[in-house]
């Protein structure tokens, strides 16, 4: 693997690190392939693809039941998975991580059981005007379920949180706070520890959709003391279908069931059933055996390049990705946060970012165009979507330049 | 209607770079004639997952004429090539016409596959137009 052989002055070798992703070294189009879709999902490295089929190769089996030698080594995989998640978010025990499919199952998990077993009539549950639909909709369907009331945090015109309505909207009503670390369609970074702080005065518990940042920063569970945390494996180098759900023991240990089958249960007859210890009681049915086991080799691989390294090379591209397409006419950015991940989403004249993205595309360069799942967050800015480029750490600043580059001919044929 | 699906891809024919294609249909894009401003409403809108098309048909001597416009220029231009394919003619001959013109002039994976631009939609919406006045 590119990554143990990194280094001029400690520094990871950036150009080394990409040779790690085979799907970056292609054609599109006739054109280098630049991949500007990473805040939709991350590209593998190799070690996480030779992972997945590694484990079809040698010891695919279902785990924990099996008393034969290929369950044993699949089992163990996977808890050694749930291990490396565990150290990687600190939190206090591998029980209260959680395998779900994504970050999305995450929330519908969390609303479908504490939120169903503690919300009720007159209760209020606040989120932000930039989070994503699935962060916004199981809180809609929940309120709706129970006579609750969805309260909104709003956004400035830089795509900050305005924290100082946030208090305002913090009562003893307050339940649950939903919110991003980091906002997918401007990259703003909010300030959740400051968030979770006052959601607890108030008595209310946090959930925290960290899918944006755990590629992009050290995410610490037990520093932010959030009391939910999800995030999705794909967007973290990671396979598709896997995510995990962190939860407080106490909290989830009260928690009902979410789905009924397999694994989740100590005994079952007809009389009654008894479930399983956390975190098994959320995990009905076969998982993702492989997918847990990827994750847990993507999040070793980006520990070895180091996660501050990662976040201060990111922020180097952003800064070099700000100020070059600054300079193109007409581009505006929306999302000028002080504090960002790698995101520029941005608009030029009154071009429709259908339109650029398609004679992007044509010039090998993909980004993602429309409304980032973000509708609410759209018509806050009075726009129908937005262009949006997403850099990871195998992304470069000649890569950026390409952006422009292309943006500028595309713009020309579409003036 | 072959003859003018035969010019179109020969037009397309003529250029090497799939940006000039592009180009070349954003160019027809914007010479399709402005759509009246009360025909850009809801009623009338072929919704594609990112572009938006307003498509207006009307009946005039037996024949179908179509008039569209979209908030995308790439868009605004496959309507205006497929009008010209499909408008005055007699509906009927549009409810069963198989557009062969797409295929023709190397965009389909880029125009057809692509649920963005609503192009089937289109196209649906054009036949159903042409159904409604074949009765």
């Amino acid at each position: 693997m590119a990554v143990s052989s990194s280094s001029k002055n400690n520094l990871p070798d950036w150009a080394y690190i990409r040779t790690d992703f085979p799907i970056l070294h292609q054609k599109i189009n006739g054109k280098k392939l630049v991949y500007f879709d990473n805040a939709a999902t991350s590209q593998k490295p190799l070690s996480v693809i030779n992972a997945v089929s590694d484990y079809y190769e040698r010891y695919n089996s279902n785990i924990h039941r099996g008393a034969h030698y290929l369950a044993q080594l699949a089992t163990e995989a996977y808890e050694r998975s749930r291990q490396t998640v565990a150290q990687h978010l600190n939190a206090n025990s591998e029980a209260e991580i959680n395998f779900v499919r994504g970050t999305t199952e995450a929330i519908n998990l969390v609303a479908s059981t504490y939120g169903r077993q503690n919300i009720k009539s007159g209760d209020e549950i606040i989120v932000t005007e930039m989070e994503h639909h699935s962060n916004i909709v199981p809180w809609q369907l929940l309120c709706a379920e129970k006579g609750a009331t969805l309260k909104v945090i709003p956004v400035n015109d830089k795509g900050e949180l305005l924290v100082e309505e946030y208090l305002k909207l913090l009562n003893n009503k307050t339940r649950i706070v939903s919110v991003a670390y980091v906002s997918n369609a401007l990259g703003t970074i909010h300030p959740v520890k400051e968030i979770i702080e006052a959601a607890h005065q108030a008595g209310a518990v946090v959930f925290i959709d960290a899918a944006q940042a755990m590629p992009h920063m050290k995410v610490d569970v037990q520093e932010l003391d959030c009391d939910f945390l999800g995030f999705s494996g794909h967007k973290v180098y990671a396979t598709t279908g896997i995510g995990v759900l962190y939860g407080k023991r106490e909290l989830l240990e009260k928690m009902p069931p979410y789905m009924g089958g397999g694994e989740m249960i100590k005994s079952v007859s007809f009389k009654g059933t008894t479930y399983n210890e956390i975190p098994y009681k959320f995990e009905a049915g076969t998982p993702n055996i492989e997918g847990g086991i990827a994750l847990g080799v993507a999040l070793n691989y980006i520990q070895l390049i180091g996660l501050d390294q990662i976040a201060a090379y990111e922020h180097e591209l952003l800064l070099y990705g700000t100020e070059t397409l600054s300079s193109i006419e007409g581009l505006r950015i929306i999302g000028t946060a002080e504090n960002k991940s790698s995101v520029i989403s941005f608009l030029i004249n009154n071009i429709h970012p259908y339109d650029l993205g398609v004679l992007l595309n044509e010039q090998g360069v993909a980004i993602r165009t429309g409304h980032h799942c973000c509708q609410p967050l759209m018509d806050r800015f009075g726009i129908e979507g937005t262009c949006r480029a997403s850099f990871a750490f195998y992304n470069t600043r000649e890569e950026i330049d390409q952006l422009a580059e292309s943006l500028n001919r595309a713009v020309h044929l579409l003036s | 209607m072959n003859e003018i699906e035969e010019e179109i891809i020969e037009e397309f024919s003529l250029f090497d770079d799939q940006m000039d294609r592009y180009e070349y249909i954003i160019d027809i894009g914007k010479k399709l004639p402005p759509l009246e401003a009360k025909f850009q409403a809801n009623d009338f809108l072929v919704q594609g997952c990112q572009s938006k098309v307003w498509l207006h048909a009307f009946a005039k001597d037996g024949r179908i004429f179509y008039e569209a416009d979209s908030n995308t220029a790439i868009t605004k231009g496959i309507i205006a090539l497929l009008i010209r394919v499909l408008s005055g003619r007699d509906p009927k001959e549009v409810v069963n016409y198989e557009l062969t013109f797409i295929d023709g002039i190397n965009l389909r994976s880029h125009l057809s596959s692509q649920r963005s631009n609503g192009l089937s939609s289109m196209i649906h919406r054009m036949k159903a137009y042409a159904s409604a006045f074949s009765k």
